[in-house]
């Protein structure tokens, strides 16, 4: 594996006296899936927003293919990395392909043609073709988000980060999503995801950033990471983890008592 | 069956909408034709269209001018086309600044007249006259509009905007606190203006394009000129960050730097128009929905489109302005009200229907 993409050093964000993130270190490499857990306020959209340079941090800094963050043009930056933020609220009635189409405008020197065909693919991948001609605002909130992933996916970066890409998706389409960033890093891409549900990230990360309180509680192999003892100290509440009885992945259950 | 495959539902998608484009701005183009030439031939004194013609050929140098009389030649080259050009410019420049604004804003709500641009430049306007007057080549008007156009556009986005989102309430409140200062202070400037019509309040409230000359022209036309040029480098960013501010910046576009000089080019627009035929409302607000509606929300196709329909819009209400009394003219914000006021509150309505009202 070559070296990092991302690297963060001591990553730290204060809102007024509160501090939201605490000195993180964590490297991204090409063809891998890190996922970041944790509870509720543990700093993981924060930590994203920081990696994806859309927040400044207080201190410490970030690097993309070895350059601080902030010295790309950014431009540069959007051919370099995309990002899919939780929603994406529109007030004007773009239908489904144009948003998907918004995806191309860092690629200035590609053709319309290609524009469109990279459109076409992204919309087949995360089956939304029969939405193209939908109006965006008009789709339920799990057809918004997997056009919203069809633009990230037309943005063609080797860098692509998510914040919670699984929520409010049904069943079949998480794995679906899940499986096209599997894909994405066995071609080579870097990817960075907020995931809610731990069994996700058991079964399609390769690495876990487990978030407390602004720490990291642990960032690790999955398996390493997403333990019992871990895990029911970190959430507190019990947790359980089996062995899945088909898939070669750990599978995390609420625990409790009887 | 094998249903429609997704290569045909995208290609099906797309074939559907540039057949539109094309057609809707080859409507508004023959509209703004039919307008122009109705224009320059209906009034006071009818002149015939092939009249119109041949006194128009003449004077861009083509045909003599046996064909004519001068009276014919005075109604149609000195009277009516310097005030179809001021309806045309004026109504061009609103369209594509209400379009424009309503994408920095990133809401299709703001006017230029109802977030209070329209007045804040009425007030510079009529400062820049009274203070420097006929000085700077008549540009002291346009120049001073712009500013106050600008701190009026400033004060209410600065007031609406939370947490980066756009509050339409708030918007809308700040939008009639600054233009009822701004309407109030143009009107009372305005009475000691030298040229005694742009003594009346009504010019400064409710516009009129019959001020218009040469000379006007020559001073409106290359600032309205410049933003119509300059805005449509911008669509591709506008139509990114209707996406939202951080969908925009995770795509490349200078958020700030766009916003600003897209807002800057707008409002020196509404300045231009402002300081030479007075505030004509819903131009800003109907010609951009028209287009919308016809062809998408796509910047690349409603600035130009805002652009056209705003000219027709503008040359169509001003004649009707000219001919509903004669001899007295009736002011031409009337006119765009009394078409405006009614559409706006039906987008009101199918805002709600649609996706809930505003909030």
């Amino acid at each position: 594996m070559s070296g990092p993409v991302l690297a963060a050093e001591g990553l730290t964000l204060r809102v007024a006296d509160t501090i939201l993130v605490d000195g993180i270190n964590l490297t991204v490499s090409p063809g891998e899936i890190l996922g970041l857990v944790g509870p509720n306020g543990a700093g993981k959209t924060s930590l994203l927003r920081m990696l994806a340079g859309e927040v400044e941090p207080t201190s410490g800094s970030v690097t993309l293919d070895g350059v601080p963050l902030a010295a790309w043009r950014p431009r540069d930056l959007a051919r370099r990395r995309a990002l899919l933020p939780q929603h994406t609220l529109l007030q004007f009635a773009f239908r489904a392909l144009d948003v998907v189409l918004l995806g191309r405008y860092p690629h200035r020197d590609s053709s319309a043609e290609e524009d469109l065909e990279t459109a076409r693919r992204a919309m087949e991948g995360t089956d939304t073709s029969r939405l193209a001609a939908r109006i965006y605002p008009t789709l339920s909130g799990g057809e918004q988000t997997r056009v919203s992933f069809a633009r990230v996916l037309a943005q063609e970066t080797p860098l692509v980060m998510l914040d919670e890409p699984t929520t409010s998706l049904d069943l079949r389409h998480q794995e679906l999503v899940m499986g096209l960033l599997r894909s994405l890093a066995d071609e080579g891409a870097a990817v960075v995801a907020v995931l809610h549900d731990l069994n996700l990230a058991a079964r399609y990360a390769d690495r876990v950033a487990l978030m407390s309180q602004g720490r990291l509680a642990a960032l690790a192999a999955t398996r390493e990471v997403l333990r019992a003892d871990l895990l029911t100290e970190v959430y507190q509440h019990p947790v359980v983890v089996i062995p899945h009885p088909h898939l070669d992945c750990p599978l995390i259950l609420p625990g409790g008592d009887r | 069956m094998t249903g429609l495959s997704p290569r045909k539902d995208v290609g099906a998608a797309l074939g559907a909408r540039w057949g539109k484009t094309g057609l809707l701005l080859l409507v508004l183009g023959a509209l703004l034709a039919g307008a122009a030439v109705a224009s320059l031939a209906l009034g006071a004194v009818d002149v015939s269209p092939g009249v119109v013609a041949r006194i128009v050929l003449h004077h861009i140098g083509i045909g003599g001018a046996e064909s004519f009389t001068l009276q014919e030649e005075a109604v149609v080259w000195s009277i009516r086309m310097p005030r179809l050009l001021l309806g045309l410019v004026t109504g061009a420049g609103l369209g594509m600044a209400g379009a424009a604004l309503q994408g920095v804003f990133r809401n299709p709500l703001a006017d230029p007249q109802l977030i209070g641009v329209s007045s804040g430049a009425a007030f510079g306007s009529t400062v820049g006259i009274a203070v420097a007057g006929g000085a700077l080549g008549g540009l002291a008007g346009p120049l001073v509009g712009l500013g106050g156009g600008l701190a009026a556009g400033v004060v209410v986005y600065s007031l609406s905007r939370h947490q980066g989102r756009t509050e339409v309430v708030t918007m809308v409140l700040a939008g009639i606190a600054v233009a009822a200062i701004g309407v109030a202070g143009a009107a009372l400037v305005g009475f000691s203006l030298g040229r005694p019509e742009l003594r009346s309040p009504l010019f400064w409230s409710l516009g009129s394009l019959s001020v218009a000359t040469w000379r006007l022209l020559a001073v409106t036309a290359p600032l309205v000129g410049l933003a119509l040029a300059a805005l449509p480098f911008f669509a591709r960013s506008l139509d990114v960050l209707l996406l939202g501010d951080r969908e925009a910046r995770s795509l490349g576009v200078a958020v700030e730097r766009v916003r600003a000089l897209v807002a800057g080019l707008a409002v020196l627009a509404v300045a231009a128009t402002v300081s030479a035929a007075g505030v004509i409302g819903f131009v800003g607000l109907l010609a951009p929905h028209a287009v919308r509606m016809a062809a998408g929300p796509s910047h690349r196709v409603v600035l130009p489109g805002a652009a056209l329909s705003g000219a027709v819009l503008v040359i169509l209400a001003d004649l009707a302005a000219r001919n509903l009394h004669p001899p007295v003219e009736v002011p031409v914000g009337l006119i765009t009200a009394v078409v405006g006021g009614p559409v706006f509150l039906w987008l009101l309505r199918r805002t709600r229907t649609q996706h809930g009202g505003w909030g």
